[in-house]
């Protein structure tokens, strides 16, 4: 009798234990992006030296469980006229025809087509990415980590600026500002439905 | 060159000035050692008031070859842009991106070349004065290994 009351107390010991872990699983599925929390920026090379810019305005789905990373899914557009380069001069430079065309290209966008698991917390998202009218694939490396109430996704990917026709003309010698420019994305996603 | 339309050879030649900047002073702080460890040639007659200013006009130029680069250095890091040494040596940013600084430091760089640009007016003017109005032993005082012309009244 001693010995079941035992086991009785180890199990609730343990219950007591495992329920906070298992409630916090609700973090492995993320179904909503958080534009606010999350950043978008790029880093191009100007004469050899790194210049970092970023998007300030973008919207976007995500859905994405750990448990099935391969149905993960996401989709990003991108407000070009919230482009911030680092300097005024460039921000009105860079709206132009020559470079993002702003006007007759407001918006660029990103969907996912695969997510691929690469292991310990690692996984590869490829996609099209469409930017000036013109489409090209990319497949872009991530790490997703649990964080809060949902999960941060954080991975880079390199472009080449001329497939996209950004910088023509003059702009599109290379010993200037370089072909490719980094991509880094930091997205911060809510957690989905917090029980199975 | 801030005038100019953004273009890649604006780029260029922003590159190109701080690169310039760079190796000057690294070259005023060489000179400066040099000028530590070895005391000028004694000074050509000439009034009290002249060898003053004098002096004065060189400490100015020393201060101002240390402080020039020094404060383009800080205004390219306050903006956010890294100086890279001929695009292969990249040097430490002195101050995190802060825009009203960088525009301070913009405007502390522009008034500081102008006034060297005065003081360096003065300086070859006086130089040229003494030698060809004065024709005394000023500009040779300056070379090594050559003997300097006599003093003409």
């Amino acid at each position: 009798m001693m010995r079941s009351q035992h086991r009785f107390l180890l199990c609730t010991v343990l219950a007591a234990f495992l329920a906070p872990a298992a409630s916090s699983g609700y973090a492995q599925r993320v179904s909503a992006m958080e534009p606010d929390k999350s950043t978008i920026t790029f880093i191009s090379k100007q004469m050899n030296v790194p210049v970092e810019g970023k998007f300030a305005k973008f919207t976007g789905q995500l859905a994405f469980d750990a448990a099935k990373p391969n149905e993960g899914r996401v989709q990003v557009e991108l407000d070009m006229s919230s482009i911030d380069t680092g300097s005024e001069e460039a921000n009105d430079e860079v709206k132009g025809k020559g470079w993002f065309d702003v006007k007759n290209y407001p918006t660029a966008r990103f969907v996912s087509s695969t997510v691929k698991t690469l292991g310990s917390g690692r996984y590869e998202l490829a996609g099209k990415l469409t930017i000036k009218g013109r489409t090209k694939d990319v497949v872009a490396p991530f790490t997703f980590k649990p964080a809060g109430q949902g999960a941060l996704f954080e991975g880079a990917f390199v472009l080449k600026r001329l497939d996209y026709a950004i910088g023509e003309g003059l702009w599109s010698d290379t010993d200037t500002v370089a072909n490719e420019v980094q991509v880094k994305f930091r997205i911060s996603g809510v957690a989905g439905v917090l029980k199975k | 060159m801030v005038g100019l339309k953004l273009s890649p050879l604006k780029l260029r030649l922003y590159s190109w000035h701080k690169w310039i900047g760079v190796t000057i002073f690294l070259l005023i702080v060489a000179r400066l050692i040099w000028r530590a460890a070895n005391a000028p040639p004694p000074p050509v007659a000439s009034p009290r008031w002249q060898q003053v200013a004098a002096v004065v006009n060189h400490w100015l130029l020393y201060v101002l070859l240390v402080c020039i680069p020094l404060s383009g250095w800080l205004m390219s890091s306050a903006y956010g842009v890294r100086v890279v040494y001929f695009g292969v040596i990249p040097l430490p940013d002195l101050v995190g991106k802060n825009k009203e600084l960088g525009d301070a430091l913009k405007a502390l760089h522009e008034t500081l070349a102008f006034t060297m640009l005065g003081l360096v007016t003065m300086h070859a003017v006086a130089a040229l004065k003494h030698h060809l109005l004065d024709r005394d032993a000023v500009l040779y005082r300056m070379l090594p290994l050559v003997k300097p012309r006599a003093h003409k009244p």
